[in-house]
């Protein structure tokens, strides 16, 4: 079974599951490896990073020296297709004309999705980050602990390959023996803010990201992951072994052709569609759920955007994966006399409780960097060492709840249109052969420090269908409702005052201006691009859209293994959690197939 | 040369409002263009009547140069000065060559060519500071900029090179020479060139990555 188009689709299939990135794609592969009959829809073209990933161009190749336009968000040479905050012809509206009531909504129409441009970060959740509420008070408490999902963890992180180190610090898992790959030695720039960030106390520690350091051990791993299926461990081990190791040059996000980095469509997809039970329809944007008589899902009505047609498909159980924002959308436009606020929405939570991370950012140019003698510093195509949330005992002296980890970046990355530019305060402005002096001893000296901090689900921030906007489908669209609590902006204040004092630790000094207020330097919601919420999970019926397993409480044989059930954002960035919560959940879907309860 | 004809700004200030119009179009359009304008060939003059962005699918694998995907719209006078202007900013030395030996001034040309709203705003910013610089040196020197000797060049551009020390009367001028040096810069160090003389030596396959060398230890006082 493979890449299909609409008319080549079965009468019937076990499983639906309606997007392909990181929650449909670890959906999906952890069903057909198990035998069950799957069909995959994604609303965007089919993608093929092997064939597609533009790996040794220069910014001087591309229009425009590679910088972002509207067209592409992230630069030119960024893997994402037919994606971005805006989609043409896909719009979604705010119910407020406020700047700081705005909430950005990120797609990507294509195979894989967010995957394949995404940072790579991959972050545990904390035992904390499961039980906030039982700890200030503030927001829910997941129905689960970490040790439900730990086991997940472990595999997720074995399955894509996870470079980084156990660190023992508090809220920031260890794994276990065999789950990590090396971490990459430090860059220049991160070896002094590790030195001079211990004497501020603040600990710089080996980042976790989902990157082949090494190759995997194709020999054992597969057994550990499917022990008793002979088949999947053979397809797994073959897969693995045609992902190779990171050669240490060109950045993450434009994807990655030797498959050293995670991305759905060179490590979920292909061993899942080796399967031979997994058919992929690209192209395919679902509209709505359709249901019988007994309140179990039959399937998706969804619209072939080749030829503009509307297919119905059928399944005995409908997993939606669209990313949080997105399935949203699908249950609350699966509208009927019966259901008259939606699918699985009886408790009138469905597109309450969005969250995104916290964000802000402030550089800063360190003399000490200057002049270095030119050395390769492209690593690993993205961060090696990172700042965990090491606070937590001063939780009741900060002002705000909860914390963030600082990410930074910097140094001889290849040379874009920033490579010398604004550097007039540094230089008088000089031109001439003083530029050209100037530019090599200033290249490499800029730094950058970027905060991603735990945002606290609140009663103002949500989504519903907006009552007169359809999108170029017919597909009525989503109205996002937004607002950052104190607790949010206090703490980008927070980030604001430490990277200015790591900058100035450094011997640097700060670009631009510190934002004491926070308000200003908070990033808009969902610029992060880290949606979450909406179809939270829970014990209670009432208080929640699934349960623990990411299953509806309305509807037995529909599930949601997105963003959508998190409960809360904590500062770790959420695509490791949703793998693992989605493989949590697709074992429990297997074994409801086999009692016959779906 | 003679005194600079200030009819030449009119064409210019045209060419914004249409470029605004084709904004607009591309924005409707551009799933639909982007294939057809990839491969159109650039016209002589005016060409930018057809300019739409690359689209939000473009090829990510084929080498481009300005010109590729929109036309480029420089008359000869603003390429003229443009190039001079360039090689003011980045002269050739012993390490690398003049930036006008790199095409950037066919980058510069791409920039404010281009269809997106940042392009044109910054169209507005050189097209008019190049006409001024053309007329100011004509005022100075009875010359075209690209005429100058290097201390007449040094007369103009010391007066607008930086921007908070600039008089009140060059302050305009002074934001088109930063924006001019950014884009100027930003060409410059994006070619091989140029990566190799900033000092970038990445961008190739390795089979460990082994970190900061010795030297640099050294220099950051980490040894």
């Amino acid at each position: 079974m493979p890449i299909i188009t609409a008319s080549k689709t079965q009468p019937t299939y076990d499983v639906i599951v309606v997007g392909s990135g990181a929650g449909g794609g670890q959906t999906a592969y952890t069903l057909v490896m198990e035998g069950v009959k799957v069909l995959m829809l994604e609303a965007g073209r089919n993608y093929d990073p092997v064939k597609e990933t533009p790996m040794f161009q220069t910014n001087g190749q591309a229009p425009l020296r590679g910088t972002s336009t509207p067209d592409k968000p992230f630069g030119f040479h960024d893997s994402t297709v037919d994606g971005g905050w805006q989609v043409p012809g896909e719009p979604y509206t705010s119910a407020s004309n406020a700047p700081e009531r705005q909430f950005w909504w990120w797609r990507a129409r294509m195979l894989g999705g967010r995957t394949n441009h995404w940072g790579r970060i991959a972050l545990r959740n904390g035992p904390y980050d499961f039980k906030p509420y039982s700890r200030d008070g503030l927001g829910l408490d997941w129905p689960i602990s970490y040790e439900d999902v730990a086991p997940y963890y472990d595999k997720v992180e074995m399955l894509i390959g996870v470079y980084g180190a156990n660190t023992g610090m508090e809220n920031t898992p260890d794994s276990p023996a065999g789950c990590l790959l090396p971490p990459p030695k430090a860059r220049a720039g991160e070896l002094l803010s590790q030195a001079r960030g211990k004497k501020l106390g603040i600990p710089v520690v080996p980042i976790r990201r989902a990157v082949l350091s090494v190759k995997q051990d194709a020999d054992n791993i597969p057994a550990k992951l499917h022990p008793k299926n002979p088949t999947a461990q053979r397809i797994l081990a073959q897969a693995m072994r045609e992902r190779a190791a990171c050669f240490w040059a060109t950045p993450c996000g434009r994807g990655c052709s030797i498959k050293a980095n995670y991305q759905s469509t060179t490590v979920h997809l292909p061993p899942a569609l080796a399967t031979g039970n997994l058919d992929i329809l690209p192209n395919a944007m679902v509209r709505e759920i359709t249901m019988d008589e007994n309140g179990k899902a039959t399937g998706v009505i969804c619209i072939d955007k080749i030829t503009g047609e509307e297919r119905t498909l059928k399944a005995r159980v409908v997993v939606l994966a669209a990313s949080s924002a997105e399935s949203v959308r699908i249950l609350l436009n699966s509208k009927s006399t019966r259901y008259p606020d939606g699918l699985a929405n009886s408790s009138g939570l469905v597109g309450k409780y969005i969250m995104d991370t916290v964000g802000a950012r402030l550089g800063g140019q360190i003399p000490l960097l200057e002049n270095l003698p030119a050395h390769n510093e492209d690593g690993a195509g993205g961060n090696h060492v990172y700042v965990p949330w090491w606070l937590y005992k001063d939780a009741s002296k900060l002002g705000f709840a909860r914390g963030y980890h600082i990410e930074l970046g910097g140094g001889r990355q290849m040379p874009g249109m920033g490579a010398a530019g604004g550097v007039d305060a540094l230089t008088g402005g000089s031109y001439g052969k003083q530029f050209k002096e100037d530019a090599r001893r200033y290249y490499g000296s800029f730094m950058g420090f970027a905060g991603r901090g735990e945002m606290i689900p609140n009663e103002d921030s949500f989504c519903d269908i907006d009552p007169k906007v359809r999108d170029k489908w017919g597909i009525p669209v989503l109205r996002f409702h937004w607002k950052w609590s104190d607790h949010e902006t206090k703490q980008a204040a927070h980030m604001q005052r430490t990277f200015a004092d790591l900058i100035e630790a450094m011997g640097g000094k700060v670009r631009g201006k510190r934002d004491a207020t926070g308000a200003q330097a908070i990033e808009p919601g969902g610029k992060i691009i880290h949606e979450v919420g909406g179809t939270i999970m829970g014990a209670d019926p009432k208080k929640s859209v699934t349960n623990q397993w990411c299953q509806t409480w309305d509807v037995k044989n529909l599930f949601v293994t997105d963003g959508g059930p998190f409960v809360s954002n904590a500062d770790k960035n959420p695509t490791l959690t949703i793998m693992a919560l989605a493989w949590r959940a697709s074992d429990y879907l297997l074994g409801e197939m086999k009692k016959g309860n779906l | 040369m003679s005194t600079p004809d200030r009819s030449q700004f009119s064409p210019l200030r045209m060419d914004r409002r249409v470029a605004i119009k084709w904004m607009f179009t591309a924005a409707a359009s551009v799933a639909i263009l982007d294939r057809a304008s990839l491969g159109a060939e650039p016209a002589a003059t005016g060409a930018a009547k057809t300019a739409v962005g690359y689209g939000t699918d473009p090829d990510l694998i084929k080498i481009y140069k300005p010109g590729d995907v929109w036309a480029l719209t420089f008359t000869d006078a603003q390429r003229r000065a443009a190039a001079s202007l360039c090689d003011v900013i980045i002269p050739a030395d012993a390490k690398s060559p003049a930036a006008s030996a790199l095409g950037v001034p066919d980058f510069i040309d791409e920039w404010v060519s281009a269809p997106y709203p940042d392009h044109v705003k910054d169209r507005a910013t050189v097209v008019d500071g190049l006409a001024w610089i053309d007329a100011e040196a004509q005022k100075r020197f009875t010359n075209d900029f690209a005429d100058l000797v290097a201390s007449q060049h040094r007369a103009i551009c010391d007066d607008i090179c930086y921007t908070p020390k600039a008089k009140p009367e060059f302050k305009k001028a002074a934001q088109f020479f930063a924006k001019f040096r950014d884009l100027t810069s930003g060409g410059f160090y994006t070619t091989p060139e140029g990566m190799k003389d900033i000092g970038y030596v990445g961008n190739v396959p390795l089979a460990t990555f082994e970190g900061p060398t010795p030297a640099v230890l050294k220099h950051i006082g980490l040894a």
